[in-house]
């Protein structure tokens, strides 16, 4: 049981254009969980990132009892008992878990003695409570038990230190609570656990000491003692009084714009993502689904959205119904995708390119397309959505990523949709952008009905007119955000647990 | 067809699939470790031609085998490093390294066309050549086809059961998580991209020094691009390689048989093409495989710059 | 001393096109030192080039006639280039447009009008070279059958196919045994400017390269063409149809290539016959990615390379060096620009490290590159 005080002095870290880590000091105690909570690009992930050896700082220090530590490489940090397991888990997909647990150890040199290191890993799995089997394949697993596998890998290695970056946010309530259980036994065990969240909730749960960093700096270091509410939480996070409430006017509802009927289908593996799904949209309502990531959503949406098969049901689009195989036209329906950069934008290209990405038809009369006089049309739609930019000839690349998902919003609402389909629409967002898009999304219910998908509960409660739990790719149910019983039943539901109506 | 007529075309068969199978089991380690390197035809006519040049005049069959090794190894560095260092489009390197090798060994060529140098001679195995029809089949040929045999069950045990085998298997797929791990992604790809080329180098020597042999301009025929077709035939698994180059040595195989048997129900001109068509058929195959079983195949991180630190 | 490696946020034209100057230099010394290598002069070598390429009246002629073909196939592989599509079979959809307008200048032009006979055999190279690129094109859109592979492969069968022709029912039966088939009926040459070999093709590849150029910035499918080539899952996102795209860009790109073939059969030998496949479908590769794709610098570029091959032929028969260091020196010039490229996309900066941090010297902290741990 080790117990070397880690202490990271005078930390500072530069990225082109942006000063992620400033002057940061932190001491890190054995046995204890510490929690480090600050808004999304509070500059959390990279001090973690420079501690278990993946970045050099540029200025400062590690020390680890009195010594200090230079880390070339992540090895060097766990050859010092520090490991991290990642949000983007670092797992080789079609590798089996003891596979992946001795991938990069300088034993056993060049046989592999798999059953050995089986067992060795079903013993240590038991140890700390975490059960997985080592010779399944880690693409066979759910992302519950895949963070096992990353914690596993730390703790073969003997880390003495882990660091775990968000990783609720692939969970079920279930299984955070287990996650919870199993960081006390480490912790409990002498080792040093650090938490990086942006949950208020989990870091009153778990932590025994809990850092704010609040654009690259230290704001506080607390105990839970310490703290009063979790609204103070906020505000030392934020630096404002932050709205925990929306205000929402009441819209009239009008035709149905979007309407499922039992409609099934499967993901990229050939397994069902998602079963009998039945629900409609109506222009004026923002319908929310919620779940956790992964149980059907992402394959549903790409199913209405005709970038995927959809293998039985009806899909009825503005009152039309969609053959197999066939998209929604662009011009009446609007998508704004999860993934941003990957789908929802083109980064080498300009930002009339990206405008006028999905709805360039009506830019194009007659085949020709004359990008100034397009670039004078959709100029103005910069300061509308006041997307910060130098001017329409800047990339895509070189916009935040607040400032990107405005242009995406831009170009989807400049269209004047029926339908608006919103994926995870503020994920990565910082509070000023996030407010700024759920001002836009509730503006767009006059003239739209909205299909809401997100992991964020908050989001869709505050958002949504009625809500939609999925979960393992069936819809749980859906009620009125206005039923108040309901509204507890979310929890359990998410997880899978349907209960008894009450009346 | 009587059983001497059958071991004959089975022992043709061995003899026109060695090179593509050097070529092939090559390129599967390099692709494996993430690099997609498309210049083994010009490698394999550089190994061909280089083998013969130092056999021929240094009368050694050893540092001819040796030359071409080098040769094929130095080409794939240079693609390497455009490749891994610079992050240069792999694609068009690897076509750049073709054209460059077709080009530069018919250039220094020119010089020993039609000369005859060392070749390696047949050495049947005493007691396993007695084997009915296998025997002298598999156990009646020269060194090189001997080594093929060594290097197949070899490479597959290094890939699947060791080390360094688990650790270039990592970085093709997750080179991230690879990094994570510890393991030099950059270091693992010049390693196994060069090991590719000596491969391929060794492929074109095989047929100078031994199955033509001799030098010919563009003696290869397009083996080097059938043997990027057969990577992805055997999907990256050495066993599967045997089968593909087999399959495509037995095809030569026929060719032979009906040009000396002078059958005209098929013209000569379409049996020089079967080799080429059944390439893409066994390509149309597997691709269709692929998508049908949804088996990946191909190593996820193939054709990708590796980069750390990369923002926004 | 430390190597930092920092990706732009915008790429550098600058250093994109100073790129390819400094690799100009750069293989003409690597070519110097090749030349040395082979017993040669390397002043004496580059002097003959020129006087090779540029010397006289002709011999700029003869440069013009080698770009066309280079031009068009050049195009060929710039096209489906654009979206990420790789057609590697210039060599065969030259030889099957070869075939086709040959087919038209051998068997139907005795019952075409005389002046019908040329556009006929232009469609018909045009068409050949089409499908057969279209072959490995639907293979593509349809299958994901890799195209790099298929069309190499298809190479190999039309060469052989158009051996078997010229060497068998299509041979000159007044045969003087030169491998080929009749002298085409003058209704088939394609006119060709006074006193020298330069042919109508020229227009073909100048016009077609003018074409392009317009339609990728000027029309809906250039804009489709750009946003597919730029992110593939963006332009499904938009609802672009990426199979369409894929199989009109490989007819279009084999059409090219096929227009290549049926300008030398009918602009240069007037017949079909071996030496129609010199490599024109291989070095067109060079031509496109020397030219970033960019039709106008295609032809630009083009000129540069066919100068390069004239006065490589001149080495030979005046030095007796073989001509191929001509392609030698097109394959080092491809390396040095594709190194080069690099250079627009990354910033290299020395920084002095010391045992104190270091000042304000290193900018904004890069990506580090381990090249070895």
């Amino acid at each position: 049981m080790a117990q070397t005080v880690i202490r990271m002095e005078g930390i500072t870290k530069r990225f082109p254009g942006v000063l992620a880590n400033d002057r940061i000091d932190l001491e890190i105690e054995p046995g204890k969980i510490h929690a480090l909570l600050g808004e999304n690009g509070a500059g959390k992930t990279t001090l973690m990132n420079i501690l278990s050896g993946r970045y050099k700082a540029d200025e400062g220090e590690i020390l680890i009892g009195q010594k200090p530590a230079k880390f070339n490489s992540p090895r060097d940090a766990l050859e010092s008992g520090i490991g991290m397991v990642h949000q983007h888990f670092m797992l080789v997909p079609n590798q089996t878990v003891a596979e992946n647990i001795i991938l990069g150890l300088s034993a056993p040199r060049f046989f592999l003695h798999q059953a050995k290191v089986e067992r060795e890993v079903e013993k240590l799995s038991e140890t700390y409570g975490l059960s997985v089997d080592p010779r399944a394949t880690v693409d066979e697993l759910s992302l519950g038990q895949q963070q096992k596998v990353e914690i596993l890998k730390l703790l073969y290695r003997s880390a003495e230190t882990l660091i775990l970056d968000e990783p609720t946010a692939v969970l079920t309530p279930s299984e955070i609570e287990e996650l919870f259980a199993t960081l006390k036994n480490i912790a409990k065990e002498g080792k040093s656990v650090i938490f990086i969240t942006h949950k208020l909730e989990e870091v009153m749960e778990v932590a025994d000491r809990i850092t704010i960093l609040q654009r690259g700096r230290v704001v506080a270091h607390l105990t839970p003692e310490e703290v009063e509410s979790r609204r103070e939480l906020a505000r030392l996070m934020v630096g404002r009084e932050v709205v925990l409430k929306v205000e929402k006017e009441p819209v009239p509802t009008g035709e149905v714009v979007l309407e499922l009927r039992d409609c099934s289908g499967f993901d990229e593996r050939g397994h069902q993502a998602f079963h009998r799904i039945t629900f409609a949209v109506r222009k004026g309502e923002i319908l929310g689904i919620v779940g956790v990531a992964g149980n059907g959503q992402s394959e549903l949406v790409a199913a209405i959205m005709g970038l995927r098969p959809m293998s039985s049901g009806e899909l009825l689009v503005l009152g039309r119904p969609l053959r197999k195989g066939a998209s929604p036209p662009r011009e009446s329906v609007g998508y704004v995708p999860e993934d941003r950069i990957g789908m929802g934008s083109l980064s080498n290209l300009d930002l009339v390119d990206n405008l006028i990405l999905t709805s360039y038809p009506q830019f194009c009369k007659n085949g020709f397309f004359r990008k100034d006089t397009v670039r004078k049309e959709v100029g103005g739609l910069l300061p509308k959505f006041h997307i910060i930019a130098p001017d329409t000839y800047a990339l895509a690349r070189q916009l935040s990523g607040g400032n990107l998902q405005k242009l995406i919003l831009a170009r989807e609402l400049s269209k004047g949709p029926k339908l608006l389909i919103a994926e995870q629409p503020t994920h990565g967002l910082d509070i000023g952008a996030t407010e700024e898009v759920w001002f836009e999304l509730l503006k767009q219910r006059e003239t739209a009905g909205i299909l809401l998908v997100s992991g964020d509960l908050k989001e869709v409660l505050s958002l949504s007119d009625r809500i939609g739990v999925i979960f393992r790719g069936r819809l749980m149910d859906i009620f009125s955000t206005e039923d108040e019983d309901w509204i507890e039943e979310i929890g359990p539901l998410m997880a899978g647990v349907r209960q008894e109506r009450k009346r | 067809m009587d059983t001497g007529t059958l071991m004959f075309i089975l022992s043709i068969t061995i003899r026109s699939s060695t090179a593509v199978l050097f070529a092939t089991l090559g390129e599967i380690f390099t692709e494996r470790s993430g690099v997609l390197n498309l210049g083994v035809e010009g490698m394999m006519l550089m190994g061909a031609l280089s083998g013969f040049a130092a056999t021929f005049y240094s009368h050694s069959l050893l540092l001819g085998i040796l030359t071409s090794l080098a040769i094929g190894g130095v080409l794939a560095l240079i693609h390497g490093f455009f490749v891994i260092t610079l992050r240069a489009n792999q694609v068009v390197c690897g076509l750049a390294l073709a054209i460059f090798g077709i080009g530069l060994s018919s250039f220094l060529g020119r010089p020993i066309i039609g000369r005859v140098g060392e070749r390696f001679v047949q050495w049947p195995i005493p007691f396993l050549q007695e084997i009915p029809i296998f025997g002298p089949v598999l156990f009646n040929q020269n060194p090189l086809i001997y080594f093929s045999y060594f290097l197949v069950p070899a490479a597959w045990f290094f890939l699947y059961h060791s080390r360094p085998g688990l650790n270039l298997r990592s970085v093709g797929e997750n080179p991230a998580a690879a990094d994570t791990a510890g393991i030099s992604v950059i270091r693992i790809r010049y390693l196994f991209t060069l090991f590719g080329g000596m491969l391929a180098g060794l492929g074109g020597a095989y047929l100078s020094l031994s199955y033509t042999p001799g030098w010919k301009e563009n003696m290869t025929s397009g083996q080097g691009w059938i043997a990027i077709a057969m990577v992805i035939f055997a999907l990256w698994n050495p066993w599967r390689a045997v089968l593909g180059a087999l399959l495509f040595g037995g095809i030569n195989a026929l060719q032979f048989y009906f040009d000396a048997r002078q059958f005209t129900l098929i013209p000569s001109y379409i049996l020089r093409m079967l080799p080429y068509l059944f390439t893409i058929a066994i390509l149309v195959i597997i691709t269709r495989w692929k998508t049908v079983r949804k088996r990946a195949g191909a190593p996820a991180g193939l054709g990708l710059p590796f980069q750390r630190e990369e923002h926004f | 001393m430390k190597l930092t490696l920092e990706r732009r946020l915008v790429p550098s034209k600058f250093a994109a096109w100073g790129g390819v100057g400094f690799s100009i230099l750069l293989a003409l010394i690597m070519g110097g030192l090749v030349f040395l290598g082979a017993g040669a002069n390397p002043f004496k070598a580059y002097a003959v080039m020129c006087l090779g390429a540029f010397g006289d009246f002709y011999n700029v002629s003869e440069v013009l006639v080698k770009a066309i073909p280079l031009i068009l196939c050049g195009l060929s592989i710039a096209i489906p280039a654009k979206i990420l599509v790789w057609n590697i079979g210039g060599e065969g959809q030259l030889a099957v447009g070869g075939i086709g307008s040959a087919a038209v200048a051998l068997f139907l032009s005795p019952f075409l009008p005389p002046p019908f006979v040329l556009p006929t055999m232009i469609v018909a190279g045009f068409l050949a070279g089409g499908l057969w690129a279209s072959v490995a094109g639907f293979l593509r859109a349809r299958m994901g059958v890799n195209e790099i592979l298929t069309t190499l492969m298809l190479n190999y069968v039309a060469i052989y196919w158009m051996e078997n022709l010229y060497f068998g029912p299509w041979r000159d039966p007044t045969g003087t045994g030169f491998p080929g088939t009749a002298i085409f009926p003058e209704a088939a040459w394609l006119p060709r400017f006074p006193q020298t070999r330069i042919h109508l093709g020229l227009v073909f590849g100048i016009l077609a390269a003018l074409v392009l150029q317009w339609a990728f910035f000027r029309t809906r499918w250039g804009y489709e063409i750009r946003v597919i080539g730029e992110n593939p899952k963006a332009a499904r996102y938009a609802g672009m149809d990426i199979t369409r795209h894929i199989l009109w860009v490989m007819f279009l790109s084999g059409g090219l290539a096929g227009l290549a073939g049926m300008a030398e059969v009918s602009g240069i030998h007037y017949r079909l016959q071996q030496g129609l496949t010199v490599g024109y479908g291989y070095v067109g590769i060079i031509v496109a990615w020397l030219s970033r794709l960019n039709p106008m610098a295609i032809i630009v570029v083009a000129l540069f390379l066919a100068s390069l091959l004239v006065g490589g032929d001149q080495l030979q028969s005046v030095m007796h060096l073989p001509s191929a260091v001509g392609l030698v020196l097109e394959g080092t010039l491809l390396f040095f620009v594709l190194g080069s490229d690099f250079l627009a996309r990354y910033r290299i900066k020395l920084s002095i490290k010391s045992k104190e941090q270091p000042r304000v010297e290193q900018k904004a902290g890069g990506i580090e590159q381990r090249a070895s741990s």
